[in-house]
């Protein structure tokens, strides 16, 4: 279904409290001693949007015996970032009408540019939690979390405006960008992705390594800009 | 190095000894049907002098490039045949003059930058064939900018004393000890080619030091080696081929010009014909090893060398360097200079390899070898205690032995080069 | 008003392979080229530097080499019933834009074509009858024969600096080869590239299986290089990031590395970049090219005259500008007349995720890195009892592990949470895939032609593609999964995820950049755009040089063949063309 904004619409949303009104900042302590960026400082998201995006990525790529997960690596960060970005204006996109809904086999029709859809979902989500009567999303506890997620992958939650399966496709697709990209983007943070799965990070020569069958990699994990994981650049 | 001097045939020998070649020492395939403006076309290209007589997008000799020297920058001269603004009106006379003594018409005395005390040595005839083949330049109208040396040195009367005290002026006067080809290499070397003039250490007043020739030296910002036999940070290892096929090709396998030796190798060396390079080569192999002042027995052994710093230098050299210098440091001969056994990597003074590190450069782009290889900056990449480890580490692996480098040498010439691109 | 620029011999629309070698072949003739690229110039310093090109999310995830849908795409639909709507971002190809082209990003899997597959309708109609090809499959044979584009074959793999095996040398068959290929003159210049754990797997099992694997042929020197111009190549490290990237050690054939250093020096060439050809000019007679408009950055638009001009643009690229400058009769599905925008192809792939026990590292790896078995490709075998036309390769590539795309994950395993984890955790390491390679063959409902609705930024129509897959596809498709499923299994891993392709062809996840047609060469003018030299039929001075120039699309990857064709052209214009200026060939 693609999102046309009709004016009854709007003015029902303008209703519920959204990202777009002042609430008073909530901040969810999480199970990890540090958090990843101080509230008020974000290139994009509001306080509000960050902390529902640092819960969700929280349950999809959650803290577990096997190590870090999105949210301690970062990556609300990352996802931050990008959408302050060109990715987050498709600013390489065709982005030019008329808007249809078109097959599967035709790919991404909205007309919301990927910020614009995290904003609205963001919004929206919180506002189907208000409807059934539930704390905003970030408050839910995990199991809670989880199946509110799995009602916007299969898409038996219907937002009021945003489509939810391409929102929750688009959140998980960043999450895992966040994950495993390089940490110069804000996310992958220590190399938490990296190291989870034993990729080594970019090196240019593996010329005796690659006959050397069945053999694990000792090199030390290491990024673009170097063997500290926590190094980003600005951008 | 005496085992590689060349056998010349009898009668070369013969001639040479008979000191009859105190004329014009012959350069190879010269004495052609095309006289003296094809031999000036070919001298002007072993003397280099389109490389500073041509602005980046300018014309062709027609001046106006800034040529950098620790006490300002000047601008290279006009020298197509315009009669306002060029030598058009300068007589034969003239030019020899300027040439042989470094002053130019009208009494006024020329800078050192322009390096007549090395084309001091060129004979009459070979000037006067360079100076035919400029004239068949076309005129370009183009005035010399003038220079920007602070006081006193803006004052071209200094240079009356600057040449009393440096200048030896003087035509090339074969050493009859030695064989023609010596004397011809020797011509190139220390005529036309004017290496010297970065290869070799200078004076606080920018003069070369005599007795240290060849000992290694500064050119615009970049630290040229010693030609010297020394077997780290000289020509020990080269053999007169190594030498030939450098300087005819940009690259051989032990090496690749890059930076200015690369506009060299690109505007002149390669233009010369094999057996003017060999005999060029000859001379090179026969410069004595060089005081390596601060290499001592204990750095030669990298003892002195911290094993933190070198494990933290061959981890950037892994995770950095090894895609195109290989993980045993020898490159692909001919394609990446190995840095094993370089000369540039152990150099006395580190200043090029940390700047190469820093800018990157492309190799030299030449008729043989096209491709112009490159390596790209690292400046952006590696902070300057990871560089200064860095270059610690490979002067110090591989057999290679150098002093270790410290973080302010490169930050200095981080600071250097940014100077020097924002001009 | 457009402004008139003074004449150049050859203009050449578009910078990538086809360009570098026409540019560099018609330079040494003596002509004065023009190139025009509407991307940006790239060398490898600084552009694909080892410093930073191995940053997956800028370069395989945001797409930074490649053409950017806002300025340059096109709308598709499966069929004619449907409205085709635009590809908003990139999805199942990726075409690039910038000097090099794909050149610069592919990972160099260089094949040739089989003999049989110039001669699809003839020897498939000989072999097993007319009524075995499908009334509405409407594949010809190319004009042109393997025996004739040998030679040019040749040469750009000495261009490039394959690294292979032959096995097929003037009719011998040699061992370690592929046993199908066609008969090759001399060998590879250069030896296979170094064996990954994944490929020696492979070998063994499909040896137990009872097919004869060999090295796929690669882009990626094994050894240092210098090729047919002098140019220096590097040697491969391995480092897998091949595919949307750009080479930063000079390892991965491509115009930069292979023709760029000599032919930019040249007095007679010149290139422009970030001008965007929007039309090719025509004389009253509509049958002579006078040049080119193109448009800068600024939004003016200059005319650029030339004696000859040659479309070396992406494949549809160069269709969209022969629709858009009226060049050719336009092709109606319904009547099935017309010839500009028919026949268009492309491939069918599908693979099987093998989960081993055994540490592979897929981060080490090369673009054409790959064992395969050829024997279920093009005629190779009996298609009696399969009742199906085309066929593909099978091969066990290991171009990368790439954390962010190039991960598997068993069948079964959760799209989130820790299950996820787990299962990263688990498979990473351990991972190789099986890919299939098949030939799509084209129809009378596959066709490209100018959208009715959409518009680019200078207003001119879009291209549209109509496009699926036909039951002869993926009966083929299923056949070869079937055959990869077999030697997978003998590879007695932990776990195998059998992927076949399924449904309709979906412009959504990444299958190849291998478009082809809609510019066909071919004998008859009424069936094909251009003749066997890739001279438009209409315009004796214009030729259309690209993958757009396959009748239908082989089970190989098309840039051997590509850049064969570009010689074979260059060749005919030098020594046919430039002697007496009009058509090679009496339509």
């Amino acid at each position: 279904m693609s999102f046309v904004p009709s004016r009854r619409r709007l003015l029902k949303a303008a209703l519920v409290p959204s990202a777009a009104t002042v609430v008073p900042l909530r901040f969810v302590p999480s199970a990890a001693a540090e958090s990843v960026a101080a509230p008020g400082q974000f290139p994009f998201f509001t306080a509000v949007e960050f902390t529902f995006v640092e819960a969700a990525v929280a349950r999809l790529i959650p803290n577990d015996e096997l190590g870090p997960g999105a949210k301690e690596a970062g990556v609300a960060t990352f996802i931050d970032r990008q959408l302050a970005g060109p990715y987050g204006r498709a600013a390489t996109w065709y982005m030019r009408g008329p808007w249809r809904d078109g097959t599967k086999e035709q790919g991404y029709q909205l007309r919301l540019t990927p910020a614009q859809l995290y904003r609205t979902a963001i919004a929206d989500v919180d506002a189907w939690c208000s409807n059934q009567k539930q704390r905003p999303f970030a408050e839910q506890d995990a199991a809670a979390q989880d199946t509110l997620l799995h009602g916007l992958e299969s898409g038996d939650v219907k937002l009021a405006r945003a489509p939810a399966k391409d929102f929750f496709q688009m959140l998980l697709q960043n999450t895992v960008e966040g994950f495993l990209a390089d940490p110069l983007y804000g996310g992958n943070r220590g190399f938490a992705g990296w190291k989870l799965i034993g990729f080594p990070g970019p090196r240019y020569n593996y010329v005796a390594e690659i006959q050397q069958y069945g053999k694990r990699y000792k090199m030390p994990t290491v990024g673009l800009l170097g063997r500290d994981g926590s190094r980003t650049r600005e951008s | 190095m005496n085992a590689r001097r060349l056998r010349v045939s009898a009668i070369a020998a013969a001639v040479a000894a008979t000191g009859l070649l105190a004329a014009a020492p012959a350069l190879v395939a010269r004495e052609s049907s095309h006289g003296s403006i094809e031999r000036g076309r070919y001298l002007v290209y072993a003397g280099d002098c389109a490389a500073c007589h041509t602005d980046e997008r300018g014309q062709l000799f027609a001046g106006g490039r800034p040529i950098p020297t620790p006490f300002g920058t000047i601008y290279s001269t006009n020298i197509t045949p315009d009669p306002e603004t060029g030598i058009g009106n300068w007589t034969s006379d003239d030019f020899y003059r300027a040439m042989h003594e470094g002053v130019a018409p009208g009494d006024r005395r020329l800078y050192p930058a322009f390096p007549y005390p090395w084309y001091t040595k060129l004979t009459r005839a070979d000037v006067d064939d360079i100076r035919a083949y400029l004239s068949t330049l076309p005129a370009v109208k183009q005035a010399n900018k003038p220079s920007e040396l602070p006081w006193p040195f803006s004052m071209r009367e200094v240079m009356a004393g600057w040449n009393a005290l440096y200048f030896k002026q003087g035509t090339f006067k074969p050493n009859p000890q030695k064989s023609a080809e010596w004397n011809l290499g020797a011509y190139l070397v220390e005529g036309a080619g004017h290496c010297g003039s970065c290869h070799s250490p200078k004076n606080f007043a920018g003069a070369p030091k005599r007795d240290k020739a060849f000992q290694g030296g500064y050119g615009e910002h970049w630290y040229a080696t010693s030609l010297g036999g020394d077997l780290h940070d000289g020509l020990g290892q080269w053999s007169v081929d190594d030498i030939v096929r450098y300087l005819k090709t940009g690259a051989n396998a032990r090496a690749a010009a890059f930076g200015p030796m690369a506009e060299v190798v690109h505007d002149s060396t390669q233009h010369l014909d094999a057996d003017d390079l060999h005999a060029i080569a000859v001379y090179l192999k026969d410069l004595p090893p060089h005081e390596t002042g601060t290499r001592s027995a204990s750095a030669n052994n990298g003892n002195n060398v911290d094993h933190d710093r070198l494990a933290r230098g061959r981890g950037v050299y892994v995770d950095d360097c090894a895609g195109c210098h290989m993980d045993n440091g020898e490159g692909i001969p001919g394609v990446f200079p190995p840095l094993k056994g370089n000369s540039v990597v152990q150099a006395q003074d580190p200043e090029t390899v940390v700047h190469i590190v820093l800018s990157g450069e492309k190799t030299a782009v030449t008729r043989e070898n096209p491709t112009g290889l490159a390596m790209p900056a690292f400046d952006w990449k590696l902070d300057d205690q990871a560089i200064a480890d860095l270059v610690t580490y490979l002067r110090n692996d591989w057999g290679n032995h150098g002093a270790p480098v410290d973080r302010d040498k490169v930050a200095s010439t981080r600071s250097t080069i940014v100077a020097a691109r924002t001009r | 008003m457009a402004t008139k620029l003074p004449p150049v011999d050859v203009v050449l629309v578009g910078f990538g392979w086809t360009a570098s070698i026409l540019g560099q072949e018609l330079t040494d003739a003596g002509l004065q080229v023009l190139a025009l690229e509407r991307g940006s110039f790239r060398d490898t310093v600084p552009d694909f530097a080892t410093t930073q090109i191995q940053d997956e999310l800028r370069y395989a995830v945001r797409n930074e080499l490649f053409e950017e849908p806002e300025r340059e795409t096109l709308t598709f639909r499966n069929s004619a019933d449907q409205t085709a709507l635009p590809m908003r971002h990139l999805g199942s190809f990726k075409p690039a834009a910038g000097a090099g082209g794909a050149g610069v990003h592919w990972n160099g899997q260089n094949w040739r074509f089989l003999p049989t597959d110039f001669m699809m309708r003839s020897h498939t109609e000989q072999r097993y009858g007319k009524r075995f090809i499908p009334e509405d499959m409407t594949i010809q044979d190319w004009g042109v024969t393997y025996d004739e584009l040998e030679p040019f074959y040749d040469r750009f793999e000495y261009l490039c600096g394959i690294s292979g095996q032959a096995g097929n040398l003037n009719g011998a068959i040699h061992d370690g080869g592929n046993p199908f290929e066609g008969p090759r003159k001399r060998a590879f210049p250069l030896p296979p590239l170094a064996r990954s754990y994944g490929t020696v797997l492979f070998d063994k099992a499909a040896k137990e299986a009872g097919y004869k694997p060999f090295p796929c042929p690669a882009a990626n020197t094994s050894k240092p290089y210098k090729n047919i111009y002098g140019v220096q190549m590097g040697e491969c490290t391995y480092c897998g990031f091949c595919e949307w990237f750009g080479c930063g050690n000079y390892s991965k054939s491509s115009p930069q590395t292979t023709i760029f250093p000599v032919l930019l020096e040249k007095d007679n060439f010149e290139l422009r970049t970030h001008m965007s050809v929007t039309k090719v000019l025509l004389d009253s007679s509509g049958k002579r090219a006078t040049g080119v408009i193109y448009v800068d950055p600024q939004g003016r638009e200059f005319e650029q005259p030339a004696d000859l001009v040659i479309l070396t643009a992406f494949a549809q690229h160069n269709v969209h500008l022969l629709l858009l400058s009226g060049i050719g009769k336009p092709y109606d599905p319904t009547s099935g007349q017309g010839v500009v925008g028919r026949n268009y192809a492309y491939q069918i792939t599908s693979s099987v995720d093998v989960f081993l026990n055994e540490i592979v590292n897929p981060f080490m790896g090369a673009g054409a890195l790959g064992q395969a078995i050829d024997e279920f490709n093009g005629d190779n075998f009996d298609h009696g009892p399969q009742k199906f036309v085309g066929g593909g390769y099978i091969a066990l590539w290991t171009t990368g592990g790439r954390p962010i795309l190039q991960h598997h994950l068993p069948k079964d395993a959760p799209k989130w949470g820790s299950g996820w984890k787990k299962a990263m955790a688990d498979n990473y390491l351990r991972t190789v895939s099986i890919a299939t390679h098949g030939s799509v063959m084209s129809y009378r409902d596959a066709y490209l032609d100018l959208d009715p609705t959409y518009r680019d930024e200078y207003g001119n129509p879009l291209l549209r593609l109509t496009f699926d897959f036909h039951d002869n596809e993926h009966r083929m498709s299923d056949f070869l999964t079937d055959k990869a499923a077999g030697i997978a299994k003998a590879m007695k891993a932990r776990d195998i995820h059998v992927k076949q392709r399924k449904g309709h062809y979906t412009i959504v996840p990444y299958q190849t950049t291998h478009n082809t047609g809609g510019a066909i060469m071919g004998t008859d003018p009424r069936t094909s755009v251009v003749n066997s030299y890739l001279q438009s039929w209409d315009v004796p001075n214009l030729f259309v040089v690209g993958s757009c120039a396959f009748p239908q699309n082989a089970g190989y990857n098309p840039t051997g063949t590509v850049g064969a064709l570009a010689y074979w052209a260059a060749n005919a214009i030098r020594t046919q063309y430039l002697k007496k200026q009009g058509p090679l060939v009496s339509a």
